[in-house]
């Protein structure tokens, strides 16, 4: 689904991410922890298509395409997701409006007829249950005055909503506690299936005790140092990036 | 996709010349040229009463006396207005036979608006058919109109049948002394509209659609008088969003509203002219008075408009909150793309007790293009207990355009209460950009954004040009973004 080769990205001349491999497969999900400033964020972005990266060298491709050849929306409409670690606000916007802008921008890419009004509220009431957030929240403006677990619940909403084949979520757990957090792993969970993949970007191994990851990675300084399974993110947790930082110095000597 | 944007507009702005306005067209026009006899000639064309035509000579006379105003934020070479063409009768033959024969960008145009079929062909200038054409359906409106005694007609056939109205009201709102181009109006005006609702009356029906299909031509300097009496109520709906192409480039209307005692009028205007090309050549001027006056206590009027078009507006549309306890509202949202240029704002002139004002209003500005908000708030010595609140908001779309606020304050006793909030933002990248990843397009999230900034003064509108207005913002922006 997802192939990363050698990538190699820079900000104003300042190189973030330094030769980094990764693949995705469908029905996985990968967890990718690292301290701050290490890349994670600026991964992200690069996937879904952030412009202000200059990516100097690699390949990405998804879904058998090369990436770069599509411009953001249309990532977008191919079914890649990104949960944002900051939602942003849209004032005077509804969430429903916002989500039946996208979900009809989606369909009309794939060739089918925009949805009607009572299939996309039919389809909301669903999503909503089952994500269990607020039936009012949809009315309200995109994030505009959310508090940070009502932000980070709407990304799963909109996630639930969109269907996504590859969802990338981007420290949705920073700022949650733990009612919040529940919450949104549940909705990552139940929105798992045989051909999706999820990449769960994260701090903490806290939200991996509640989504469960096939795959774990460790992101250094621009470079993915380590990978392994759910043990290994528990090893992080108790023995910090300090440890690791020394033993992937060990196994270079 | 500016620059298809661009295409759309070109064609637009082609479309009448490519077709040939000049060859099949009826003109029955004065010369060019501004003297008392044009003005004979006009008032003898229109067979109009002698006190129209002694009214607009003393307003010729008094034009004479005065400048062209300066202070406006907005540049444009001298207009000559010697070189001007001052009457031209209306078109008498439609120009096309079928909507085969328009160009197919302003049919476009047309679909993304939404336009109804049968209105696209009016605003095209095809035949209509006898089946469905606006002559019926304007004399269905007449008729449920007629039954509640609302006059609503022409403001020629006003003259010939209402002159006694006509003469009580023209003028007492805007008086042709008032200024520059309002004095001009006086003097030249075409024909415009007029109604009327007796006491009482709350009008049946939203008068809008049947003026917009009979509204397509009805010239450079138009008049419009609405006069509610006791206890009426009416909504007014003036303008087109389908993008106008005019040949004439200046345009100075006049409108009044009159409130009496407990009425209400709602006025809301879309106003969608010719902005001119990319370098802003060739678009309408838009100079236009508006005011209403709350006569009685209670009355309550409120303006709503939506501005995208004009290669310059200068527009005030303003209310004398003369009865106590009388209400005027406006609701504003003028948007400029490329290089067009917006002065526009409100007055709000507080004379009764306890009188009560509202505005909003939402500057948009792309492009190389200025947008500026000029308001003035004053209250009386005598309005104890006015209130105002006014909100004035800018967005910018680019690093090249400008907004201003020009807002004016002038309070005449202790217990009066003016607020006044302005806020200035940019359309963020991350916002693009959270509407990009969700697989809306850059032109689709510029449309989304700004019509959630300008949601407040949209949901004003009577609900199908809300729907129209949406879309309207959206076409006029695209390419906005550098």
């Amino acid at each position: 689904m997802l192939q990363i080769k050698n990538l190699t990205v820079s900000i104003h001349g300042k190189p973030i991410i330094k030769g980094l491999n990764l693949e995705v497969k469908e029905g996985e999900v990968h967890a990718i922890m690292g301290p701050n400033g290490s890349g994670k964020s600026t991964l992200a972005s690069v996937i879904a298509g952030r412009e202000v990266f200059d990516v100097d060298q690699g390949e990405i491709s998804y879904m058998g395409k090369n990436i770069f050849d599509m411009p953001a929306e249309t990532r977008a409409r191919e079914g890649l997701f990104l949960g944002f670690q900051y939602p942003v606000e849209i004032p005077g916007v509804s969430i429903a409006n916002f989500m039946r802008t996208a979900i009809n921008e989606k369909r009309k890419y794939l060739g089918l007829d925009p949805m009607t009004g009572a299939e996309f509220l039919r389809l909301m009431e669903e999503k909503k249950k089952m994500v269990e957030i607020h039936s009012k929240l949809t009315n309200r403006s995109v994030n505009e005055g959310f508090s940070g677990g009502e932000k980070k619940k709407n990304e799963i909403f909109q996630m639930a909503m969109l269907e996504p084949r590859l969802a990338i979520l981007d420290e949705t757990d920073s700022g949650l506690d733990i009612d919040a957090l529940k919450v949104v792993a549940n909705g990552v969970n139940k929105l798992r299936k045989k051909d999706n993949a999820t990449i769960v970007i994260t701090h903490y191994q806290r939200l991996l005790d509640y989504i469960v990851p096939d795959f774990v990675h460790v992101l250094l300084d621009g470079r993915i140092i380590k990978s392994g399974n759910k043990e290994l993110a528990m090893e992080l947790e108790e023995k910090g990036y300090d440890w690791i930082k020394k033993e992937t110095a060990n196994d270079a000597v | 996709m500016s620059d298809k944007n661009d295409h759309i507009l070109e064609e637009v702005s082609n479309a009448e010349y490519k077709y040939g306005f000049y060859t099949d067209i009826e003109m029955d026009q004065a010369p060019p040229g501004l003297t008392e006899d044009t003005i004979r000639f006009i008032s003898a064309k229109k067979n109009e009463p002698d006190f129209m035509l002694a009214f607009r000579l003393k307003a010729f006379r008094h034009w004479k006396t005065l400048k062209e105003p300066d202070w406006a934020h907005v540049e444009y070479p001298p207009i000559n207005y010697q070189d001007l063409i001052y009457y031209s009768a209306p078109r008498k033959r439609p120009k096309y036979d079928s909507l085969d024969e328009v160009d197919p960008e302003l049919l476009e145009t047309f679909e993304k608006l939404g336009i109804p079929l049968d209105e696209q062909k009016m605003l095209a200038g095809v035949a209509v058919d006898a089946v469905m054409d606006s002559v019926s359906v304007g004399s269905t409106f007449k008729k449920t109109l007629a039954e509640h005694g609302v006059i609503f007609c022409s403001f020629s056939e006003a003259l010939q049948k209402y002159p006694d109205l006509i003469k009580k009201y023209m003028g007492s709102v805007v008086p042709y002394t008032d200024n520059f181009f309002a004095a001009l109006n006086s003097a030249v005006f075409s024909d415009g509209s007029f109604a009327y609702i007796p006491k009482g009356v709350r009008c049946p029906l939203e008068l809008s659609t049947y003026f917009r299909i009979n509204a397509a031509n009805t010239g450079q300097f138009e008049r419009t008088l609405i006069v509610a009496e006791e206890g009426s109520y009416v909504s007014y709906m003036e303008g087109c969003t389908a993008p106008i192409r005019d040949e004439n480039q200046l345009h100075a209307a006049i409108v009044e509203i009159i409130a009496h005692k407990d009425a209400e009028v709602k006025y809301a205007t879309v106003q969608n002219w010719w902005p001119g090309d990319k370098e802003g050549k060739g678009g309408v001027y838009n100079f236009v008075t508006k005011r209403g006056i709350c006569k009685g206590e209670n009355a309550k009027i409120s303006w709503t408009q939506v501005e995208t078009g004009s290669a310059i507006t200068w527009k005030y549309p303003s209310l004398i909150l003369q009865g106590d306890n009388s209400v005027g509202e406006f609701y504003s949202v003028a948007v400029t793309n490329n290089k067009q240029q917006a002065d526009t704002g409100t007055k709000m002139i507080h004379l009764g007790k306890n009188t009560r004002s509202t505005i909003i209003s939402k500057g948009i500005s792309g492009g190389q293009s200025n947008n500026s908000y000029r308001g003035l708030v004053k209250t009386s010595r005598k309005a104890e207990n006015a209130r105002n609140f006014s909100q004035c908001d800018s967005l910018l779309l680019g690093d090249q355009c400008g907004a201003h606020t020009f807002p004016y304050i002038d309070v005449g006793n202790r217990s009066s209460i003016v607020e006044h909030e302005a806020t200035t933002s940019k359309i963020s990248e991350d916002q693009l950009f959270y509407c990009l990843q969700r697989g809306i397009d850059m032109e689709g999230a510029i449309g989304l954004i700004v019509n959630g900034y300008a949601k407040d003064v949209l949901s004003k509108l009577p609900m199908e040009f809300a729907v129209e207005a949406q879309k309207l913002l959206s076409i006029s922006l695209e390419g906005s973004v550098g």
